[in-house]
């Protein structure tokens, strides 16, 4: 399927769409969104990029293969329950750390964070390797 | 060391292809013998104080919950147990080094072999039945795994297999004994047997509870009619032979019956049993061993009268009698596992072990030949060796056993007058007369190989003029670790003229008779055996064959294929399991709501049952996936209304990858208006099954319903999900934070799941 | 309104049995799909439906200020959906690898049986039509 007027809008969205996967991912701790929700976004973003542009595009533009990003975010997740295990806690527990000062603007940063991430990037990678793959074939 | 000896008429070894290899495993192999060494050092060392009485415990918990602890003891019985699975172990393993020369899988035989010995030890050190039984099954697996060690033979993996499952389901008959035994308020902690008659023997369950030990033990130590695995067991490589049917395994059975004699002996059913059982097993056995030609069979078959002599004499319950079972187990371990030991230097020299291909090998292997005279006079019982005070205690036993004694005389009498004969066979037919020419040249192997005979041969001369140190430090402590009664044990070179003394002579003269006897003899056992109308070893052919065909009967039945009758079997479960016990408790009620109230709700519902309906009855592909579109958004609305804005993003975005990916494969498919319609009768079975299948869904969240929700999860994770967790999304903690673990596992299934996906998509080709 | 549901889980629940049972297999995947939706819908009922308010705490609070709904089925229901995308994606592709060797999608054929492949020049592994053509 080419068609120009999707190209150009699909040019115009893909950015957008990544930028809007990456917000829902950050903020998905305290409103809707979370590393799920944000790999579906991405996924369909680059699903709408290889039907506009085939997927040979996108393999350029995400560079890495889509298992490279599956496998590493299944690693990041499981080694984001490693610092509870080495402060005595069971695995996974969350483990937090204050930055900046400790007035009302600091920011924690937590292991369950990373975990999010693992999240993100597992199941984009799973998503990328199947819609590719199958746009391929 | 003679690799070149290449003719071989059946192979225990295989061609020395990695001979190199082969040669350095094999020395490894010999420091291996440490192990068995160890264990033989440490059980001497323990040996001064359990000759007085003592016995040693070692004691730590497994699995109290089941009363199942790592109990060990050392009393006379173990030891004397012990100290023949280490000492012939040592000697194996030596023996072995030289024998599996050149062998490429030697690692794994060793490993094999001393896996098997340290079961052994096990078995005999264990004071708890539970650990026992683990051992036990120990070396059931071990020996099939040795047993079938030549695996690219299609007659050991049989053999071996026979041998497994005659020994596994003998295993499974224990445990069941045992575990009857703890119900009928027994211990599992075998020190206490002999300290309390704990009323076993006149429970109800007592017959129950012997019939299955006595299986258990039966069926390992070879009693008719379990008889037939042991010879065929042959196929395993002649040290092992020597090691598990000989020296070990086989005893086990033996070192059941004696362990369990003063929690279950003395009874009627008891001696009876083990009378008649061991008298078969031995005379008919005896006899059998004339009928091969192959000298391992026929030493296999002189090992199941063994066993046969010594069950029948466990059917005794007094001290003599006890006694006799004891001696003749040292005295047939030692003889028997030298002249196992001696064949496989004839097999490993002179490359066969056809009795009618060996002859005058005497002059050439003076060490083996004199080890195997050792053993074989032993076997025949010639006084000053050990065997004549084995056959004396033998007659003096038979005759005072309380059940049968002149069943038990004349079988023993029998039975030792054939192995005179069979003694003298495997001594003069290798050793004497002239050599054929077809022989090569022949040596005695090098020193681990002769040792072993040699060491095991010495003993028997040693005991049979010492006999009083044997029973005083040995098998009187051995025999009183399981005869309570404690009366007195003493072995004698000189009795005096007496019965037994008389019995012996009728046995030698007997048995040279036999010998004379011996060709047609043979034949006539041949003969009688082909034509038995009903033998052991074709009942469990047959029934192995019929069990088979009955699981591939079943399996062709059940695992049909046919992807209709799988769901419909799976949906009947459902609908029959969860519908019976919903039945029962009364009816259930639905509370309408308010169409004002929930008119939007009401409307997503309605457009959920239409999108579903479409499904249904879609002619074709894109109104099916309309259909499914409009389901998919449905619940998605339905989510966000009752305050799921999470799962409701989550869904929506689903619904459009899902259309995507539904998309890209279905275009390659053939469409939907190809498709085989069903037949009338089946969609309206079909459609009950499914009707019955969504009413069991409905009355299951109905009945949900009804019960009032216990939110203290929920309140937990509300309430901690900012204080402890620093999240205000508390749908995304408990996906991130305190179930990760769970999250964790369900992206590891995506990836996967996708990993097999893109495998699949690679190696299709395009549908033509 | 958990009662309406109710019935509308066992109606989605039972079309979606039906479809299962057809023996056309792109059918099969139509109700595996529907069967999703069904039990997500299951579990989320089953979970009450007495709020509409999401289970989020208010910028400044440290627990929910009033009544919201249940958060717990909702983040069993979100893995649920990502699994069931995933399981319906794997059974798409083993759909489009099935058809590829046997060239039929009817369950009742007996090529589907056939555990030999169609053709054994480049498939190497055996084992991934024998799955295919049993499913």
């Amino acid at each position: 399927m080419r068609s120009v007027i999707l190209q150009t809008a699909t040019r115009l969205m893909v950015g957008l769409i990544m930028i809007f996967a990456f917000y829902l991912l950050l903020r998905g701790h305290h409103e809707p969104g979370g590393g799920f929700a944000a790999a579906l976004v991405a996924g369909t973003g680059f699903a709408l990029f290889a039907i506009a542009e085939g997927p040979a595009k996108v393999r350029a533009a995400v560079r890495l293969r889509p298992t490279l990003i599956g496998m590493p975010g299944l690693a990041i997740a499981a080694l984001s329950g490693m610092p509870a295990v080495l402060a005595g806690k069971p695995y996974l527990t969350g483990i937090w750390w204050r930055l900046g000062d400790a007035g009302g603007g600091a920011l924690t940063i937590g292991t369950p964070l990373f975990f999010d991430i693992g999240v993100f990037l597992a199941v984009l990678g799973a998503i990328l390797s199947i819609i590719l793959g199958l746009e391929e074939h | 060391m003679d690799g070149e000896q290449a003719q071989r008429d059946d192979s225990d070894m295989a061609a020395s292809s990695s001979a190199k290899h082969g040669a350095d495993t094999a020395r490894a192999g010999l420091y291996t013998a440490v192990l068995p060494l160890g264990l033989l050092i440490g059980l001497v060392y323990c040996w001064p104080a359990v000759a007085v009485g003592e016995v040693l415990r070692l004691s730590w918990p497994w699995i109290p919950a089941i009363d199942l602890h790592l109990q060990f003891r050392i009393d006379g019985l173990a030891l004397l147990f012990g100290l023949i699975v280490s000492g012939a172990g040592v000697m194996v393993t030596l023996y072995s080094a030289g024998y599996m020369a050149g062998h490429p899988r030697t690692g794994r035989y060793f490993f094999f072999l001393h896996g098997f010995m340290l079961s052994m030890m096990g078995i005999v050190t264990a004071d708890n039945l539970l650990l026992l039984f683990v051992f036990w099954e120990g070396t059931t697996v071990f020996s099939y795994l040795l047993i079938g060690f030549d695996n690219e033979s299609s007659t050991a993996r049989d053999n071996a297999r026979q041998a497994l499952l005659v020994t596994g389901a003998g295993g499974l008959a224990l445990l069941i004994g045992i575990l009857l035994l703890k119900t009928a308020g027994g211990s599992y902690t075998i020190s206490q047997w002999m300290a309390d008659d704990n009323g076993i023997r006149a429970h109800g369950l007592y017959p129950f509870i012997l019939v299955m030990v006595l299986l258990g033990a039966f069926t390992k130590s070879a009693q008719f009619p379990f008889h037939f695995w042991l010879p065929n067991a042959m196929s395993a490589p002649t040290p092992i032979s020597a090691f598990l049917h000989a020296a070990t395994m086989v005893k086990a059975g033996i070192y059941l019956l004696m362990r369990f004699h003063p929690l279950l002996g003395g009874t009627t059913a008891w001696m009876c049993t083990l009378v008649i059982v061991g008298g078969i097993t031995a005379v008919w056995s005896a006899l059998q061993a004339f009928g091969p030609l192959d000298m391992k069979r026929v030493l296999a078959f002189t090992t199941t009268m063994a066993l046969g002599m010594m069950t029948m004499f466990l059917g005794g319950r007094t001290a003599p009698v006890l006694t006799a079972a004891a001696t003749f187990l040292l005295v047939h371990a030692l003889y028997k596992a030298a002249l196992f030991l001696a064949v496989g230097i004839i097999d490993h020299e002179a490359g066969t072990r056809r009795l009618d291909r060996l002859g005058g090998l005497g002059r050439a292997m003076p060490l083996t030949a004199l080890a195997v005279a050792a053993a074989a006079f032993s076997m025949a019982g010639f006084p000053l060796f050990f065997g004549f005070i084995g056959k004396e205690i033998m007659y003096k036993a038979a005759l005072a056993e309380d059940m049968f004694p002149l069943f038990a005389t004349v079988a023993a009498v029998l039975a030792n007058a054939l192995m005179v004969a069979v003694a003298a066979v495997v001594l003069l037919k290798p050793f004497a007369g002239r050599r054929p020419a077809a022989l090569p040249a022949v040596h005695d192997p090098p020193w681990t190989m002769w040792l072993g005979p040699v060491a095991l041969g010495l003993p028997t001369i040693v005991f049979g003029i010492f006999p009083e140190w044997v029973s005083g430090q040995l098998i009187e402590q051995a025999v009183w670790a399981f005869h309570p009664a404690r009366e007195e044990v003493v072995l004698k070179l000189w009795h005096g003229f007496n019965i037994p003394l008389l019995l012996s002579a009728v046995t030698l003269s007997l048995g040279a008779v036999i010998f004379g006897l011996r060709h047609p003899l043979g034949r006539l056992m041949t003969g009688i055996e082909a034509r038995l109308p009903l033998s052991a070893g074709g009942t469990y052919d047959t029934g192995l064959q019929l069990f088979l065909k009955s699981a591939k009967a079943t399996t062709n039945k059940l695992q049909n294929g046919s992807l209709h009758f799988y769901l419909t079997i799976v949906l009947l479960v459902l609908v029959a399991a969860v519908a019976w016990p919903w039945m029962q408790r009364g009816v259930l009620t639905i509370a309408w709501p308010d169409p004002a109230d929930h008119f939007s709700a009401l409307g997503v519902v309605v457009v959920i049952a239409l999108g579903t309906a479409v499904v249904l009855v879609a002619k074709n592909r894109l109104m099916a996936i309309g259909g499914l579109g409009a389901v998919g958004a449905g619940v998605a609305l339905v989510f966000l209304m009752f305050g799921a804005p999470d799962i409701a993003l989550t869904q929506l975005l689903i619904e459009t990858l899902t259309l995507i990916i539904v998309s890209l494969v279905l275009l390659r498919l053939p469409p939907l208006e190809a498709a085989k319609k069903r037949r009338t009768y089946r969609r309206v079975m079909d459609g009950a099954l499914a009707l019955g299948a969504g009413w069991v869904m409905t009355s299951l969240l109905l009945g949900v319903l009804q019960h009032p929700l216990d939110r203290s999860l929920t309140a937990f994770f509300a309430g901690q999900s900012y204080l402890a967790a620093h999240g205000r999304n508390i749908v995304n903690v408990i996906l991130v934070d305190f179930r990760a673990l769970d999250t964790f596992g369900e992206i590891t299934v995506v990836v996967l799941a996708a990993w097999a996906g893109v495998s699949l998509i690679r190696k299709t080709k395009e549908p033509s | 309104m958990e009662g309406v549901l109710a019935l509308l889980v066992g109606l989605v629940f039972a079309a979606s049995i039906y479809l299962m049972l057809s023996g056309v297999l792109v059918k099969f995947v139509f109700g595996f799909a529907l069967a999703s939706n069904a039990v997500n819908l299951l579990i989320f009922t089953a979970g009450r439906l007495e709020h509409d308010r999401p289970p989020l705490i208010p910028v400044g609070a440290e627990t929910p200020v009033g009544p919201t709904a249940n958060a717990l089925p909702q983040a069993l229901i979100l893995t649920a959906i990502v699994i069931g995308f995933a399981m319906l994606t794997f059974l798409m592709v083993l759909l489009y690898r099935t058809y590829a060797e046997t060239d039929t999608l009817d369950a009742d054929d007996p090529r589907l049986m056939d555990e030999t492949p169609a053709d054994d020049d480049d498939h190497g592994d055996g084992s991934v039509p024998q799955e295919g053509g049993r499913s």
